[in-house]
């Protein structure tokens, strides 16, 4: 499925500094029951945003009205741990978000943010620690992530880090490509391929 | 140049190299369920793409299916619907299905196996973490999204950078009561929840080499937990034993064929890993998690730690201390449990059945206990009727339910209620995995046995002496 391109990103952030934020947090098992991607928001930390009753918790960072409208997300490290749902990586983006910033990812939730138009930051932990910190002091802190030139920057104060992420997968998030457009263009080296497998 | 089991397997799959990019990876067997496949071929479908390798596809329904009445119509409407599309989607593409009622059916980490379409040397994937699970016979396995499925379906390729290698040796004699689930949950408390992130991790040492195929599907099936894309052990004997006659495995000329090529699949002598470690089956008793990651793993006799013994923030601990209403410093014996769950990829294999039973035989399940025992496949409950052990579960008040992953992660109707406190032998504890605001323990069959009929936390070498 296409998304969106990405390039440069300025945006304020949901801070949430837990870590080991798995995906069955992002997503809980009993709203993986669609067999369509849409409307995957409604249910995005479903669990920490909601009471059961269904009223939201007020405190929880992505209920806060100060946040809204964000399309970042600061996360704790270990960010995206447990299941391989991609219904996780939709959530985040039907959520409104284009980026998550932590200090360590989960592999498969990278990859999965990555096939659909969300940016994986990973920073070091105290770089981690200076943004979550500027967020605290003031809501309203903007953060510039900068893909083209791999860096991500607290904009108000100028300080910065720079990431990475390989030039195949940058070309991709700049130019809205996926994986299967390239596979597709090399199926005849894939069929050669397959008649030298034994099994 | 020695090389690693991890990188013979791999470097044979590598269609090309995408240059400061991930490698074609080429997938010899794709296993697909009803809840991560249907947007994959909606997708498909959408780009106007076809099935190209129908044959390396198999789809079972296991995700979302109950564990009674099996015979009856899906009473949950969306989850019926997803069933449905399993099977339209594999009927459309000449894909071969394993629905509800099939005989060959169950969870798909199980029936992979015990079908002989897990092969050594093999790429594995599915739409799901565990199946990490099939790195048990020297198969290079792992979970992927909904969009690598999709990938897998049109062109039988995905797109991966290789991981780096991790070995864990455990050598030595495992103890009474110690089981492949507590090698399992011992090494992740040690690795903790992500210590093994970015690697794929190869077992090796006396332990896996005593260990029989079912124990060794549990320890690759919970490689995920420690962050590990996979885990994979060397194949041998009991490999080829266990796989020889299976209805998919191959045969005759082929067979000999594929041994010359198993009989390959081991580390060089000299082969270099990205990290290693070593632990002493000296050291591991029978384990159970106290938190809110499968990291969060302790000896049953053991308390739980102070936030200041524990890598990680101390925020996060007291949140995860905090949803499962315990304390540092709690004993985890004697804590009162209200539910136990025996099944899933982890442990639903017989020799967890067998395990459950050495202990439950002749003795009655506790009152306050509600559980379900839930094997992982219909050849799973037919073996388990061949050995008698449905006397034993029934004579001690216990019921057999239906094939599924269940109340590992609750999606259909075998939820625990919120706050109630489970024994389980599946693999995640995360909050709310077994039903919004439910309580994991997790531990291997034989605590969960042992806590059954106690009604509490037990330690089951207190039963087996």
């Amino acid at each position: 499925m296409a998304y969106d391109k990405f390039n440069v990103l300025t945006s304020t952030a949901y801070p949430l500094p837990t870590e080991n934020v798995d995906t069955d947090q992002i997503i809980p098992a009993r709203f993986l029951k669609a067999t369509e991607r849409k409307d995957f928001d409604i249910n995005f930390f479903r669990d920490w945003r909601f009471n059961q009753d269904g009223t939201p918790k007020a405190d929880f960072p992505l209920n806060k009205e100060i946040y809204a409208g964000s399309k970042i997300l600061v996360g704790g490290r270990n960010f995206g741990s447990g299941s391989s749902r991609e219904h996780a990586a939709w959530s985040v983006y039907d959520f409104g978000l284009r980026c998550v910033i932590s200090s360590a990812f989960a592999d498969i939730f990278k990859n999965n943010c990555l096939n659909v138009g969300v940016l994986p930051v990973q920073v070091s932990p105290q770089f981690a620690d200076t943004l979550f910190a500027a967020i605290m002091a003031d809501p309203k802190t903007e953060i510039k992530v900068d893909l083209p030139n791999q860096t991500v920057t607290l904009v108000a104060t100028g300080e910065s880090e720079s990431f990475k992420i390989n030039s195949y997968k940058k070309e991709n998030m700049l130019n809205g490509f996926d994986d299967i457009d390239y596979l597709k263009n090399i199926e005849g080296e894939i069929a050669e391929f397959a008649t030298t497998r034994p099994f | 140049m020695a090389k690693t089991l991890f990188d013979k397997v791999w470097d044979s799959h590598v269609v090309r190299s995408v240059k400061d990019g991930p490698d074609v990876f080429f997938i010899d067997r794709h296993f697909i369920h009803e809840v991560t496949s249907p947007v994959a071929f909606l997708g498909l479908e959408s780009r106007g793409n076809s099935v190209v390798y129908p044959e390396r596809t198999f789809a079972t329904a296991d995700h979302n299916t109950p564990t009674i009445n099996q015979h009856l119509p899906v009473a949950d409407p969306l989850s019926a619907n997803q069933l449905d599309a399993l099977e339209n989607n594999a009927a459309k593409y000449g894909i071969s299905h394993w629905g509800l009622g099939d005989k060959n059916n169950g969870i798909v980490h199980v029936v992979g196996p015990e079908n002989g379409i897990t092969l050594p040397g093999a790429t594995i994937v599915c739409g799901d973490s565990h199946t990490s699970t099939h790195g048990a016979f020297g198969a290079i396995a792992f979970g992927i999204g909904t969009s690598e499925v999709e990938m897998v379906l049109s062109t039988q390729c995905i797109m991966q950078p290789k991981p780096k290698s991790m070995r864990i040796n455990v050598n030595g004699k495992l103890g009474l009561g110690v089981t492949p689930k507590d090698v399992a949950l011992y090494i992740i408390s040690q690795q903790t929840t992500s210590g093994a992130t970015g690697y794929f991790v190869e077992y090796a040492g006396d332990v896996f080499e005593d260990m029989t195929m079912e124990g060794r599907m549990t320890v690759c099936n919970l490689s995920i937990e420690m962050g590990a894309r996979g885990g994979m052990i060397a194949p041998d004997a009991k490999t080829f034993e266990y796989l020889k006659g299976r209805s998919q495995t191959p045969k005759g000329a082929d067979w000999d064929k594929a041994m010359t090529y198993w009989e390959t699949l081991y580390t060089d002598e000299g082969a270099s890993f990205d990290a290693e470690f070593n632990y002493d089956a000296a050291d591991i008793e029978p384990m159970i998690t106290y938190g809110t990651n499968p990291g969060m793993g302790i000896g049953v006799t053991k308390s739980i730690p102070n936030a200041e013994a524990v890598e990680g923030g101390v925020e996060t601990y007291k949140k995860s201390l905090g949803y499962m209403s315990f304390s540092e410093g709690d004993a985890m014996i004697g804590k009162e449990i209200d539910f136990v769950f025996l099944g899933s990829c982890t442990n639903g294999r017989i020799e967890d059945f067998r395990a459950f039973c050495s202990i439950v035989e002749g003795r009655k399940k506790a009152d306050n206990v509600t559980a379900w025992l839930v094997p992982g496949s219909h050849k799973v409950v037919d073996q388990i009727k061949a050995e008698g052990l449905d006397k034993i579960i029934d004579n001690a008040g216990f019921v057999l339910r239906e094939p599924g992953c269940s109340a590992c992660l609750a999606m259909n109707d075998d939820k625990i209620p919120a706050g109630k406190l489970s024994v389980s032998t599946s693999n995640r504890n995360f909050e709310g995995r077994q039903g919004p605001g439910s309580r994991t323990l997790l531990a291997s069959p034989l605590v969960a046995a042992a806590s059954a009929v106690e009604g509490k936390v037990t330690d089951p070498r207190t039963l087996l002496v």
